[in-house]
This record gives structure tokens, sequence and C-alpha cells, in this order.
């Protein structure tokens, strides 16, 4: 069985983990175009090296980022995601709503 | 036979050259009208069909391994085509029946037998579903009923009706369910397109695409470099990669699939029976050989490891629904390497690439659909990139526009 080191928990079997998709940046969602948000929750790199990853402890409901090779599923480092997000987001406020013309 | 074996069991120069099914390997030419990269059953159909239908002959298929060897050799071998939705069930029922007369036509045998295929619901929301697959496939001209628990006693005397202690409640009973051997097809189609005229070159990696000013203008490959007019992306499980090498990235994301094989007993299911609830499908082979598999793997990898928690729970499924099945010895395993989409249809089509067509997004679906498939991509390729009705909905762009196909439950699960 294989284990993955869970930052929070320590070493525990892979099937207790969840695999999130790749970390990405996300753009902002009130003023990104069509293309952009579906570029951001459809497109992936996919691609063969170490890459970057959200996983999430199901038993503990605990989300964090590990380093792992897509190909030779070595997975080389985890961390808790305060280490990539360190500064505080201040979402905007939404625009004012339009409003319904009548039809 | 006999006297052709005396005759040349001694001498030195049997003219194998003249039996072979494939002609001999040539050097790659500076220029092809059409290159295919992939020598999958997707890409040897679409040379097949560019030849036959469209006259065109100039192509190279380039394979870096060899005919066949990837997906087209490791899928399950299941054609049907009870999907959900209208674009699917279409596009699919096309597939069912030219896959029905493809040994007629290359003269040579795939070894298609129709079977039925048989997909179990287990609770009230699955039996809807099937419902509504039903009449779908119906409309569009497909044979599948929704059949009771009786029926399917009828149909799978072996079948644990109480599986995992969750009842049989109906089956998704698909008539024009079948099997064939898959190597079969593709051999059938290189052997076809070869004969017309198109190179099939094995052992041929393409290294990198030659793009400038948005425009395919050839390929790299270890071999050389090749120009040519236009290029056909036909690589299921390196989808991505070989589509980031001319600057496109698409949404793919892929998984591996693992599936094994028993060894041989006699015939004892004649249907290809899936379970909705235990993601799970078993079937019985022309040489008694009972392969099953399941859903993907839990997370990403381009690896065809084996791994013993997806075998044990699949194995535990398959006893199960057969539990006689405790007893047999397994075989062989084997993964194969899927690209998965998020709406569980295929990408085939245009790119934002010129003269760069995709088929790709192929996850676990793609070898029922080879022969439709390979046609469709024909008539792309010919009509310089006008898309045909039939593979309009599978366009990359769909995801842009945040209109997918989504067949997920006709798929995860059931293949």
């Amino acid at each position: 069985m294989k284990i993955m080191n869970c930052p929070l928990n320590g070493p525990r079997n892979i099937s207790e983990f969840v695999y999130g998709g790749e970390v990405k940046t996300m753009p902002n969602a009130l003023t990104c175009s069509d293309k952009e948000w579906a570029e951001y929750v459809f497109y992936s790199e996919n691609t063969v090296r170490v890459v970057t990853e959200w996983w999430f402890h199901s038993p503990s409901g605990y989300w964090f980022i590990a380093e792992r090779h897509t190909a030779s599923d070595e997975i080389l480092k985890t961390y808790d995601p305060s280490e990539l997000f360190n500064k505080r987001v201040e979402f905007e406020s939404a625009p004012a709503s339009v409003e319904e013309k009548p039809v | 036979m006999p006297f052709s074996l005396l005759k040349y069991g001694l001498k030195n120069d049997y003219p194998f050259e003249n039996d072979a099914d494939l002609p001999l390997p040539t050097e790659l030419k500076q220029h092809y009208d059409v290159v295919i990269i992939g020598g999958g059953g997707h890409g040897v159909a679409t040379a097949y069909y560019l030849a036959k239908y469209h006259g065109i002959t100039n192509i190279a298929i380039l394979e870096k391994g060899y005919l066949g060897g990837g997906n087209t050799a490791r899928n399950t071998a299941v054609i049907r085509s009870n999907y959900l939705t209208s674009e699917g069930v279409k596009f699919y029922k096309e597939s069912v029946d030219m896959f029905q007369g493809l040994s007629n036509e290359f003269d040579f045998n795939i070894m298609y037998s129709s079977r039925g295929q048989l997909t179990l619901a287990h609770t009230d929301s699955t039996v809807r579903s099937f419902r509504q697959r039903t009449e779908v496939n119906t409309h569009f001209g497909g044979n599948t009923e929704l059949i009771d628990p009786q029926q399917i006693k009828e149909l799978v005397p072996t079948l644990n009706m109480n599986p995992a202690d969750m009842p049989i409640l109906a089956g998704l009973w698909h008539i024009d369910g079948a099997t064939a051997r898959h190597d079969a097809v593709a051999w059938g189609y290189a052997k076809g397109a070869t004969q017309r005229g198109v190179e099939l070159h094995q052992l041929t990696e393409v290294t990198d695409v030659i793009v400038e000013n948005g425009k395919a203008k050839g390929v790299k490959t270890n071999r050389g470099t090749v120009t040519c007019g236009c290029i056909v992306q036909a690589v299921a499980g390196h989808s991505s990669i070989v589509a980031a090498m001319a600057g496109i990235k698409m949404p793919i994301t892929t998984y591996p699939l693992q599936a094994m094989v028993t060894q041989p007993v006699k015939p004892f299911l004649d249907p290809l029976v899936s379970s909705s609830a235990l993601h799970c499908y078993v079937q019985q082979t022309g040489r008694g050989e009972i392969v099953f598999g399941g859903g993907s793997d839990p997370y990403p990898l381009y690896n065809t490891r084996s791994t013993l928690d997806l075998k044990e729970s699949l194995m535990a499924s398959a006893v199960e629904m057969f539990p006689f099945m405790a007893n047999l010895k397994l075989m062989r395993q084997w993964a194969g390497i899927t690209d998965m989409t998020s709406d569980y249809s295929p990408i085939m089509g245009l790119s934002p690439v010129e003269n760069y067509y995709l088929d790709a997004g192929w996850g676990t679906w793609g070898f029922k659909s080879t022969p439709i498939c390979g046609k469709s991509m024909a008539e792309l390729v010919a009509s310089g990139g006008k898309v045909p009705e039939l593979i309009a909905p599978f366009s990359m762009d769909r995801f842009d526009v945040f209109r997918q196909v989504n067949e997920m439950g006709a798929t995860a699960a059931s293949h």
C-alpha cells in the first residue's frame, strides 16, 4: 500500500486521500472573460514532471499541497497551504447588479 | 501448405514479404499530404477512410511503438451505443453499425461477436436513468430494453442477484452490445490502408511539431524532419503531451485504468455484464477467459503500474457478482492510460492551430468508436477543416462556451 505523508497527521495510507487538482492561479471571477474562467476550470497542464497539486485528507477534512512526479508517482514533498498562500486575499465586492428590464 | 513447407523448409529465402499483411519499412519521405501521429486504431482508421473514400494516399502514420500497441491493445473491447445524450448515442450507434460490417469489408476476421450488454441497477435513481437511456437509444434506432430481475436471472443464471447486499432492481439490456478482437481491428485497418498506398512508420517518435504563424507545417521525428499539409493527432494516453508540442493546452486529465483476466473456463457468460454500483464489468472472451475491469485510478498518473488496493476492490466486486469466480486464478493484469475529459465525451475536430486536427480525450470509450471516429476524422481532413455534423458537438471549444456533452452517468463505471 502506498503511503502519503500528511502535513497534519503524518504518514497515512494513500486511500485516505483525495486528489484535488493542479494548483492554479484563480482569475478574478468578476472581471475575467468566459474563456479565462473555462481555462481555469477545465484546462490543465497535465504533463509529465513534478507537479504541485491539491490533496485532501478525507478523515480529518484537511487540504494541503503535495509535489508529486506524474510518471514515477513519487511524492517528493507535502506541506500546509499556508506556505504558498501566506497573504490575506481581499475579495472585491460584486459589481452592482444590472437591473432586469421587463420583456 | 504441406508442399510449401517441404519446398521452403530447407531454403533460406522464404518469400515472406509476399504474404506479409503489412509492407516492409521504408525511408521517411520529405513531405506528406497528411501526417497522422499515432498508429493505433483511430490513426489507422482515419488513414484507411482517407484513402478509401477521399483518394488521399500520400499519408504517413507515425507510431512511437508498434501498430495498435497502446490503448488499442489495452481496452476491454466493449462495443455499445447505450449512452445518455442524443449527441453521444447518434455517434456511437453509427459506430456499432460499422463494426458489424468490418470483417467483410477487410476480408479479415475481427471476431465481432454480438452478445448483448447488460448493465445492472441497484437503486431507484439508476432505474430512472436507465429508462431515459432506453428511450434515447431506441429513438436513434438502437436495440435497448429495460428488463426485470426475473429476465436477468434467465439471461445470466450464474449472476448473484444480491451482490454486496445491493439487490438488483432492473437491467439495461442493450441487445446491440458486442465485443471484437481489438488488435484485429487495428490490423484490418492498417492492412487496408497500406494496400492503398498509406505508409505506416512504426518505431517513429514525433519529438516536436513545427508550427509557423499559427499553421502546422510538419513534425520532427527521431528519424528526421517531415513537412506536411496537415496533421492529425490520435495519441490516446498522451494527448496533452503531444498537443503541448504544438502549443495547445487541453481540457484533459490523464488517469491509469486497470483491468485483468482469469484463466479460461467453460462458456458460462454470454452477455457483457456490468454493475453501476459495484463499478465493475465482467465478460467472458471467446477463449473462455473472464475479463474484468472497473473505474479509473483515483488520481492522475502517466504510468501503467499495478496497485494492490485497486485490484483487490475490483476482484471483490467481481466475486460479489459471480461468486464462483473466487476459485479462479488470475492470468494477467494490465493498465492503460486514459485521457479523461470532465464531461466524459471525446474531443474531435479543429484546434487553435490551423491544419492541426485533434482526435483526443478518448478516456475509457475509445475502442468502441474506432470506425466512426476514423470516418469522421477523414471527412474533416479531406474537406480541409469543415467539421462533419456528427462530431460538431465534440469540438474542444465546447468547454469555452460551457456546452459540455455529459456522458458521466453512462460511462464512469460501465464501459
